[in-house]
């Protein structure tokens, strides 16, 4: 039963997921691209491993875990702490108690964005994603970055770093509050003015 | 009646799985009454092609760099 799934077309499907992952820490395009070469051909190769109870991605991330940690032991760049793998108790699970007020209204709250799509085509809009992305806490950071950048599923990522689904629900809240209201502040407040001048 | 906290939680969900019915009818009404709300939830939509147009471009920045 279990065969069935672990075609080769399968595995290939599970492919840019387990690259994005991949990429994210090894910051190595090739790099990345070898571990997840290796990752699949030791899939194919324990084929008679794969339970089919976790999911084939979670399978195969967990695979793919270790490759890139035998990848950090071979570049002997020991001080190195890959940052998915870094602490995991932080408080990730802080409220969103900063940004409503105590009768749920919001406290300040989102205005509105002028012209959101043309900062994705400016370069200072995404050093300025970047320093938000970053500004969040390493969990809520890992698990925003799991779901929208490496695209796994809630369930996934509740395995993966071992949360309650509704844990994960109050990060996912707070990351997405947090970002808003950061690029709200550094970006879409200021280059109002800026525009117009130009 | 939910509060803004309880409706943007279930914008945030929205994104990440199906909301029931009665989820979505409760999203529906309040947003039709708050702008902050409806400002949420586009901006949440916004950060997530943001995060996918940030992705696409960490793969051509980490292009053989190392």
């Amino acid at each position: 039963m279990t065969g069935t799934l672990l075609t080769e077309k399968n595995l290939s499907a599970q492919r840019p997921v387990l690259f994005r992952y991949a990429l994210l820490q090894l910051r190595d395009r090739e790099l990345a691209d070898d571990a997840v070469q290796e990752t699949l051909l030791a899939a194919l190769q324990s084929v008679s491993d794969f339970e089919g109870k976790a999911g084939l991605r979670t399978w195969l991330i967990g695979i793919l875990k270790h490759k890139i940690a035998d990848h950090w032991r071979r570049s002997a760049r020991e001080s190195f702490v890959p940052e998915f793998t870094q602490i995991d108790e932080d408080d990730g699970e802080t409220g969103e108690d900063e940004f409503f007020m105590s009768n749920g209204h919001w406290n300040g709250g989102p205005k509105a964005w002028a012209d959101p799509e043309v900062a994705l085509k400016q370069q200072e809009f995404w050093a300025i994603y970047e320093t938000c992305q970053n500004n969040l806490p390493p969990k809520m950071a890992k698990v925003f970055m799991l779901r929208e950048l490496v695209g796994l599923e809630a369930d996934e990522i509740c395995q993966e770093i071992g949360l309650s689904e509704a844990n994960y629900w109050v990060i996912m809240h707070r990351a997405r509050l947090g970002l808003r209201e950061c690029l709200e502040i550094r970006w879409f407040n200021n280059t109002k003015q800026e525009k117009h001048h130009a | 009646m939910r509060s803004c906290r309880d409706i943007s939680a279930l914008v945030s969900q929205g994104l990440d799985k199906k909301l029931s019915w009665r989820e979505r009818f409760s999203v529906w009404m309040h947003l039709m009454m708050c702008t902050r709300c409806r400002n949420f939830q586009k901006q949440t939509q916004f950060i997530r092609k943001a995060a996918r147009h940030y992705t696409d471009d960490l793969q051509s920045r980490f292009n053989n760099r190392s």
